[in-house]
């Protein structure tokens, strides 16, 4: 779907300082090489099936389709890989891919920890050296997942500039690189920033459609009717939509985070509320203010609170191909909660943005039909801040 | 009209940054009146962005401050043609991307006309994004600045050639803002650039002293300097103007 430089229709693109221009032109090179590589292929195959633990399951989600009445449900279970999340499967792939460049130096931005936990555990893996750029804010709401990055010998750095969240370790992440070139490679986690990263990360996400699509296949029969996943940067949706997009039954649904509302300024709901504009290296939607200023946007997620989101998504937008809704903060805790409950599986709160979504619309659809979530992580990371959400305090 | 190459007339050139409104657009004009009468060439006009990703903490510090005290991209275009009828050196603005597409590059650059302003310099448009810009800019006779990197290696041939008003040579490796040293080969970047266009090249990026400049300027044809500058705003505040003028005139001196 992306042509030369990367662009998404009108979306993408390359718009970042000259400093770092041969390094993204050497990274496209080194991947157009290894992606058709049946060594590198193998070798990556064999990470994410004897490390990562992948292939991720498709569970039949009884309790919540009955719960529900109406569409059939499954849940793809990006939760049980290795670090909890989704995230690996891209950190290796790039992990592996800046190991065969030459390079010895891993460096990521990371918001919730998820993709800072992913990438320091390759680091560790492939004995790289690894520096990780937080927001502090976000290092506050996620001290659980600091610790874990240390303990995997990475260097936490807190991020104090701007609204000190995820916007702001992207920024610190691309001033590290233009540093620091030549033995480092920016493991961007998203599938945004300048091309090739949001085709790179695509690429090594699409596992996730691959196996849905084997999957149901072998237990149902036939295509799912619906694919929903939580979208922030875009990634786990990506990964979720990416082998349906040329099959035009399957319904592609993102939610965006509305924090605490769409009509209010405290959202992160870049598709629903931004408009079109240039920023971390793409052309793509941001929320930002009538002079171009990128707005400060706000979610009980961590890992969602970003002003933009991946060209790809931009474009599949647009082209009506797949559907942008917003789920509010506390439509994704009462999801959280109800996962919990009805299934017993604790969603990372950025998956529980694409529950919220599947229990208001499972009812709408009949019972012959079947709606896929991706649980794009798991909740433990969560369960403080959403006691405290609830008025709980407690210890973690 | 000002033109961008005009300010390569006056012997090496000093190029003076600021960030316009920081702390507020009354001490930003006295500030370029002082760099112009103590012999600045050019000035570049910083119109602040949120998330300035090729700077520095200095120059970050300055476009917070900036926006924090509410000036707006129509602001400094009603501010540089005011400026306009006191100071006559050209006038390049230095800003992202997403402020010029936000704004609509047809009705900035015009705007730029309007306030003669001369020059653009945009740090997160690389080659390969030039033409969505540079199309608008040629219409309205603003010179899009090209930028050149330590890392450029085989593509400063092919930015120097389409090249207008000035190139831009980044002197090192990373975000704006004072080095003691710069280590770059900056003579043989600039001869490449020499066989290939007679555009002018400045040195920016980490210039801060006068034995600096005198170094840079031998080499190239004028330099570039914003984050020295922008600390003293950071330390005088209302007072910075007449220190800035005290500077600008030793770092033109030991250029000349």
């Amino acid at each position: 779907m992306s042509n030369r430089n990367g662009r998404f229709g009108p979306y993408g693109g390359q718009y970042i300082p000259e400093t770092l221009m041969n390094a993204v032109i050497e990274l496209e090179r080194a991947y157009n090489h290894y992606k058709g590589d049946p060594a590198f292929n193998e070798e990556l195959t064999k990470l994410f099936n004897e490390y990562a633990g992948r292939p991720s399951l498709l569970y039949y989600a009884k309790k919540m389709t009955k719960d529900l009445g109406g569409a059939k449900i499954y849940l793809k279970r990006e939760d049980l890989n290795h670090t909890g999340s989704h995230k690996i499967n891209n950190v290796l792939g790039q992990a592996l891919l800046a190991k065969k460049m030459g390079k010895t130096r891993l460096i990521a931005e990371t918001g919730a920890g998820q993709h800072g936990v992913a990438t320091a555990t390759a680091a560790a893996l492939l004995n790289m050296e690894c520096v990780i750029f937080m927001g502090e804010e976000d290092t506050k709401r996620q001290a659980l997942n600091v610790y874990r990055m240390k303990l995997l010998g990475a260097e936490v750095h807190p991020v104090k500039t701007g609204t000190a969240t995820l916007k702001d370790a992207v920024s610190e992440a691309m001033r590290e690189w233009t540093k620091r070139i030549a033995d480092t490679h920016y493991c961007l986690g998203s599938v945004m920033g300048p091309h090739p990263f949001p085709t790179i990360v695509r690429d090594f996400q699409s596992v996730i459609s691959k196996e849905i699509k084997q999957q149901i296949l072998s237990v149902e029969g036939r295509l799912p009717d619906a694919v929903v996943a939580c979208v922030g940067g875009g990634s786990n949706a990506i990964g979720s939509f990416y082998n349906f997009i040329n099959d035009s039954s399957v319904r592609l649904i993102g939610c965006e985070a509305a924090g605490r509302g769409i009509d209010t300024f405290e959202t992160a709901a870049t598709i629903n509320t931004g408009r079109s504009g240039i920023f971390h290296g793409m052309k793509s939607y941001f929320c930002q203010d009538s002079y171009g200023q990128i707005a400060p946007v706000y979610s009980i997620s961590a890992g969602l609170d970003y002003p933009g989101v991946g060209p790809e998504h931009a474009y599949l937008h647009d082209i009506g191909r797949a559907e942008y809704v917003a789920i509010t903060d506390e439509e994704a805790v009462n999801a959280f909660e109800y996962l919990s409950r009805t299934e017993g599986i604790i969603p990372a709160i950025e998956s529980a943005h694409a529950v919220a979504y599947a229990m208001k619309e499972a009812k709408n659809m009949s019972k012959d039909k079947i709606m896929v979530i991706t649980v794009s992580g798991r909740g433990d990371k969560d369960c403080a801040s959403i006691a405290r959400y609830r008025g709980e305090d407690i210890n973690e | 009209m000002s033109k961008v190459s005009d300010a390569f007339k006056n012997g090496k050139a000093f190029i003076a940054f600021i960030t316009c409104g920081d702390p507020d657009l009354e001490t930003t004009g006295r500030a370029i009146e002082e760099a112009a009468n103590n012999g600045a060439d050019l000035i570049e006009l910083g119109i602040p962005f949120s998330d300035p990703t090729a700077e520095g903490p200095v120059i970050q510090g300055a476009n917070y401050r900036a926006l924090a005290g509410g000036v707006t991209t129509d602001k400094i275009f009603d501010f540089a043609s005011k400026l306009r009828k006191k100071v006559s050196i050209p006038f390049a603005v230095m800003t992202y991307a997403n402020v010029v597409y936000s704004y609509g590059a047809e009705r900035f650059c015009e705007r730029c006309r309007e306030c003669d302003i001369s020059g653009l310099i945009l740090p997160d448009v690389p080659f390969e994004e030039k033409d969505e810009f540079d199309s608008v800019c040629k219409k309205f006779g603003v010179d899009l600045i090209s930028l050149i990197a330590p890392t450029s290696s085989q593509r400063v041939e092919v930015i120097a050639k389409s090249a207008s008003g000035f190139i831009y040579v980044v002197s090192s490796l990373g975000v704006t803002g004072e080095r003691k040293e710069i280590n770059t080969d900056i003579r043989s970047i600039v001869d490449i650039i020499r066989k290939n266009t007679s555009v002018p090249c400045a040195v920016g990026f980490g210039i801060s002293t006068p034995e600096q400049a005198k170094n840079m300027a031998e080499k190239a044809d004028g330099v570039i300097v914003g984050s020295a500058i922008i600390r003293l705003l950071e330390k005088y505040g209302r007072k910075a103007p007449s220190y800035i003028g005290e500077y600008v005139k030793a770092m033109k001196d030991a250029i000349r």
